[in-house]
């Protein structure tokens, strides 16, 4: 049984990848990844067949519309309301300490938010210098051989993809 | 903006407008409003109110308080049983309170806490189905201004007054705060505790603090004018 699936797994081979010989395949290191390759496969099929058995009900989906809610049970989050605790004119200097801290982290929270604002994201950096790289170029190559620079650069782009090596 | 914002609301009312808008991908509800099937439903009475980007919630006038996991509350103990105290808050529910929930609490080192006294916690379980627990540290152990509250005076008040006041953009406390020295602890549980230097600006804060529940701000302006000036004649 588990020739007959090792030829038919080595016939798929042959057809997709290049084809070893057969010396080679029949080599102890070879035979036992084929082997390995088999019992998974072997383990997958029936993995398959048991799930093909179960019984699944057809239920319409509910959750599509149910996260776009999400519940606030408390007012501070709301009203975005202060720590409760408060002294004033030095009466107690541990809690002025501790409203100090809490208006520091408030303002921090606030000047994060503007800047988010103002700044640039990342995202839009990129794709700025990304379509700039070609634009610049240009500038500085004649009119003539424009045509042939764009060439280069593509040429310079297909240059840097992977090259597999050949097998033999 | 939605419809019916800023506007007086009851419950059952369907707010069709916010579950059909496409404007906000994504809404949180607070407190007064919820889910049913498909519907933003109100479940309290008051004024709709709203904050961006899409936070919408129910300004309602109560005086019972309901506990909410995560608000500072203020509490007196009314009895210790064992290993935890029982605290209430003012809700349906006596609150527990481990006594190893106090900075620098353990097995052996007790804190110092008697019958009677005023604590100011945070609800660690908040929970329908629950007795509320609160504690006096936060996540790092430190205390961070809870714990027991001695001295002081201490009066209740509506649930929306308490909110008005520790409001971001209530000014009340800290107008007071430039001419008298004090202190004081907000329960969100509609109780407030003043502690100040001489009895009369005790009970001028307390004053000013209770009438303050429907002043607009030029209004609390005027009040605390007038206060202080009554105070130094």
């Amino acid at each position: 049984m588990a020739a007959g699936m090792g030829e038919g797994v080595h016939s798929e081979r042959e057809s997709g990848r290049a084809h070893l010989s057969k010396h080679l395949m029949q080599m102890k290191f070879m035979q036992r990844r084929q082997d390995n390759e088999n019992k998974v496969e072997f383990e997958e099929s029936q993995q398959r067949r048991i799930d093909e058995t179960h019984w699944v009900i057809d239920v319409p989906e509910l959750t599509a519309k149910q996260n776009r809610y999400s519940l606030e049970p408390s007012h501070i989050a709301c009203e975005c309301l202060k720590f409760g605790r408060m002294s004033f004119k030095g009466f107690n200097p541990a809690i002025e300490k501790i409203m100090k801290t809490y208006d520091t982290e408030q303002e921090l929270e606030l000047a994060e938010e503007r800047e988010k604002e103002i700044a640039v994201s990342d995202d839009e950096m990129a794709k700025r210098y990304d379509s700039l790289i070609g634009t610049v170029g240009k500038k500085f190559v004649k009119k003539r051989h424009r045509s042939s620079a764009d060439n280069e650069v593509e040429a310079k782009k297909s240059k840097l993809g992977f090259l597999k090596p050949s097998d033999d | 903006m939605a419809a019916h914002v800023n506007e007086v609301v009851l419950p059952g009312d369907i707010l069709q407008e916010l579950s059909d808008s496409e404007q906000y991908p994504k809404l949180r509800l607070g407190p007064g409003l919820r889910i049913d099937v498909d519907n933003v439903v109100v479940c309290k009475c008051g004024i709709l109110r709203f904050r961006e980007p899409s936070v919408f919630w129910v300004d309602t006038h109560q005086k019972r308080y309901v506990p909410v996991k995560g608000e500072n509350i203020l509490g007196i103990v009314i009895s210790k049983a064992g290993d935890v105290f029982k605290v209430d808050i003012g809700s349906s529910e006596m609150a527990t309170l481990s006594y190893l929930a106090f900075e620098g609490a353990t097995k052996r080192n007790r804190p110092n806490v008697q019958i009677g006294d005023l604590i100011y916690g945070k609800l660690l379980v908040a929970n329908k189905d629950m007795e509320p627990e609160i504690v006096c540290i936060d996540s790092t152990g430190r205390s961070s201004g809870l714990g027991v509250i001695s001295g002081g005076f201490m009066f209740k008040c509506s649930l929306g007054l308490v909110r008005k006041i520790v409001s971001p953009d209530c000014q009340l406390m800290k107008l007071l705060g430039k001419h008298m020295p004090y202190e004081t602890a907000v329960g969100l549980n509609g109780r407030i505790w003043i502690k100040a230097k001489t009895l009369s600006h005790t009970i001028a804060i307390s004053n000013a603090v209770c009438c303050a529940e429907y002043m607009s701000k030029k209004q609390t302006e005027v009040m605390v004018k007038q206060i202080v000036s009554s105070q130094w004649t």
